[in-house]
């Protein structure tokens, strides 16, 4: 730690006004906060200080991120595996894993990166946080074949349109993980669904043995059959779903690693308990409207099912509570959350162009999230004015 | 030919006061109709037509409209020249009045038609009327013709319907964006060439 203050103090000169790589200071400026709380004090007004300032919060983030992570680089490779009919050991499937995602990576934070910083210099302000957890997200939500160029653009699409048009990390109204797999879901619906592209190499479909299926649980669900089965037809149980043996985008299958994180996130404050527990319910209340509906197979699976499928659960967690486009006020937060659970898996189920929903239901509710804070302080406004009128009368 | 007045009377629109980046008018039919480049330029021709020779007739005619019925003489003028367009288009070029469909009619309802009626040619000479009508129908066509251009490139691969993106690329692994083919990214194309403009032209940006 003292080596690292003694080197940046030492360097710092070059970059203050003046100094020769001053065009560059918003940079050395990341790094330098990124590393150490930044000493800047200010200097009229009350403040509350602390340290959990923005890059820590973020760092949070990124630890709840980890399980999800590290299972679904196993994951990649025990689908790949299975798929070519190789008995998969434990390191073969995190090697295979980590050659498959560690590219989408790099390419993501390079070129999320190069965006945030040249936006940085120009607009003359820091170079954000935001990326940092928006990066880590973006390879989690999409399938580990998926390939480089199509992630660059969805990058540079969500980090350009969906962030910096609006002024930068928290001036945006879409969550830009989301906004770039949504990009990539209608820009490339070849790569983002059907039944092949869940399972990593099944594309290019060398080795692949015969009458293996590749398709998701969401899409035999679809297709009216809730005897899930993996792609060699053994049925699959309620713990493979919790434990996430069942194939999909690179982070979103384990239940179990996306609930650590959900308990570091609440635990240290970072994530909204509130919308997440309002989206659980959102979620079950459609789930048991439709058990009772019930016209179909599909409207007949067991609520509790809903929540272990596809991306509700890493939805839920990582994403709904995103702070920036999430309801602010507290009430509201409910209201989102609710409203959240709810059109996901009514878009999943009713809708048969979308096999999954949460990705839509989280976009809209962002859209719909500051009306939603107007309402609840339009309508605490009322109550106060009504409880005046009655004292006063 | 043109004085320095007139001339700007048809540059204008074209870029400081452009009637879908600036005035914000005529944007559904600029979403429906950009997918590929023939249709955009043969719908920005016949807004050129209407917006121009319908404000020519109302400014001819605006001393002798009542104040009270003036819309529906307009709507008059603009809906016969509307119909004259889409019988043509009908006769020459069927398959571009095909994929326009419906959006050829929907003319009489374009905002930008009605407004410079009201804003321009009622107030103004004929001649002047021409040019700002001109003016308003080419700013209105340019913004369909950038949009379409960068629409029919990535979506399709194609420009004019000849293919540019080439064979090999396909193979090599490059698909078109089907993004691009959806109403959503013409919103977002208008709304990118608003930043470049407004970062251009500093004085459009409003204030709030």
């Amino acid at each position: 730690m003292n080596f690292l203050r003694k080197t940046l103090d030492k360097v710092k000169p070059n970059f203050e006004k003046g100094g020769k790589f001053y065009f560059l200071h918003s940079t050395f400026d990341a790094m330098e906060t990124f590393l150490f709380v930044p000493n800047k004090v200010t200097r009229t007004g009350a403040h509350i200080r602390d340290f959990m300032d923005m890059k820590r919060n973020m760092i949070v983030v990124f630890i709840a991120l980890l399980p999800a992570l590290f299972f679904g680089i196993w994951n990649t490779g025990y689908h790949h595996f299975l798929s070519i009919g190789e008995d998969p050991t434990f390191w073969g499937n995190v090697l295979y894993g980590l050659k498959k995602i560690i590219p989408l990576y790099i390419v993501v934070y390079a070129v999320g990166g190069a965006i945030e910083v040249a936006f940085a210099q120009i607009r003359k302000h820091e170079v954000n946080e935001g990326l940092f957890v928006t990066g880590m997200l973006i390879p989690l939500i999409v399938p580990a074949d998926i390939p480089l160029w199509m992630l660059a653009i969805a990058t540079a699409f969500a980090i350009l349109i969906g962030k910096e048009i609006f002024g930068g990390t928290g001036m945006n109204i879409l969550n830009p993980a989301l906004t770039a797999r949504a990009f990539l879901f209608f820009a490339y619906p070849a790569w983002m669904s059907g039944d092949k592209v869940w399972i990593s190499g099944m594309m290019s479909g060398e080795n692949i043995i015969d009458g293996f299926s590749g398709a998701t649980l969401l899409s035999q669900a679809a297709a009216g059959s809730t005897n899930f089965v993996n792609g060699l037809g053994e049925s699959l149980s309620v713990s493979d779903m919790f434990w996430g043996f069942i194939p999909g985008s690179v982070g979103e299958t384990s239940v179990a690693a996306i609930l650590i994180g959900a308990f570091i996130l609440i635990i240290t404050g970072v994530g909204s308990w509130k919308i997440m527990l309002s989206t659980l319910i959102g979620g079950i209340t459609m789930g048991l409207l439709l058990n009772i509906l019930e016209v179909n197979p599909y409207m007949a699976l067991p609520w509790y099912e809903h929540l272990l499928l596809g991306g509700f659960a890493f939805g839920l967690v990582f994403m709904a509570t995103d702070p920036v486009t999430a309801a602010q006020t507290e009430r509201g937060k409910y209201i989102y959350g609710f409203l959240i659970g709810f059109l996901a898996i009514l878009i999943r189920v009713l809708n048969p162009a979308y096999p999954e929903g949460m990705m839509l239901a989280i976009l809209l509710m962002n859209v719909f999230a500051p009306l939603i804070d107007y309402m609840v302080i339009q309508s605490n406004i009322k109550k106060r004015i009504k409880r005046l009128q009655k004292i006063n009368s | 030919m043109l004085s320095k007045k007139n001339l700007k009377l048809l540059i204008d629109p074209i870029n400081k006061n452009n009637p879908i980046t600036v005035q914000v008018l005529g944007i559904c039919s600029a979403l429906a109709v950009t997918v590929k480049m023939k249709p955009a330029f043969v719908m920005a021709l016949s807004v050129i037509f209407v917006v121009g020779i319908s404000n020519f007739i109302i400014s001819l005619l605006r001393n002798g409209i009542p104040k009270r019925i003036r819309i529906i003489v307009q709507l008059v003028v603009i809906a016969s020249l509307v119909i004259i367009v889409d019988q043509f288009l009908k006769a020459y070029v069927f398959d571009v009045s095909k994929q326009l469909s419906v959006f050829v009619g929907l003319i009489i309802t374009n905002c930008i038609v009605m407004g410079r009626l009201e804003a321009f040619a009622m107030a103004n000479s004929p001649g002047k009327s021409f040019l700002d009508g001109i003016g308003n129908g080419a700013g209105y066509g340019a913004i369909l013709i950038i949009v379409s251009f960068f629409r029919e490139l990535f979506g399709s691969g194609t420009i004019w319907n000849y293919r540019v993106v080439p064979q090999s690329w396909y193979e090599a692994g490059y698909s078109n964006n089907g993004l691009m083919i959806l109403p959503p990214m013409a919103l977002i194309i208008v709304g990118i060439i608003i930043w470049v403009q407004r970062s251009k032209n500093r004085d459009l940006i409003e204030k709030n």
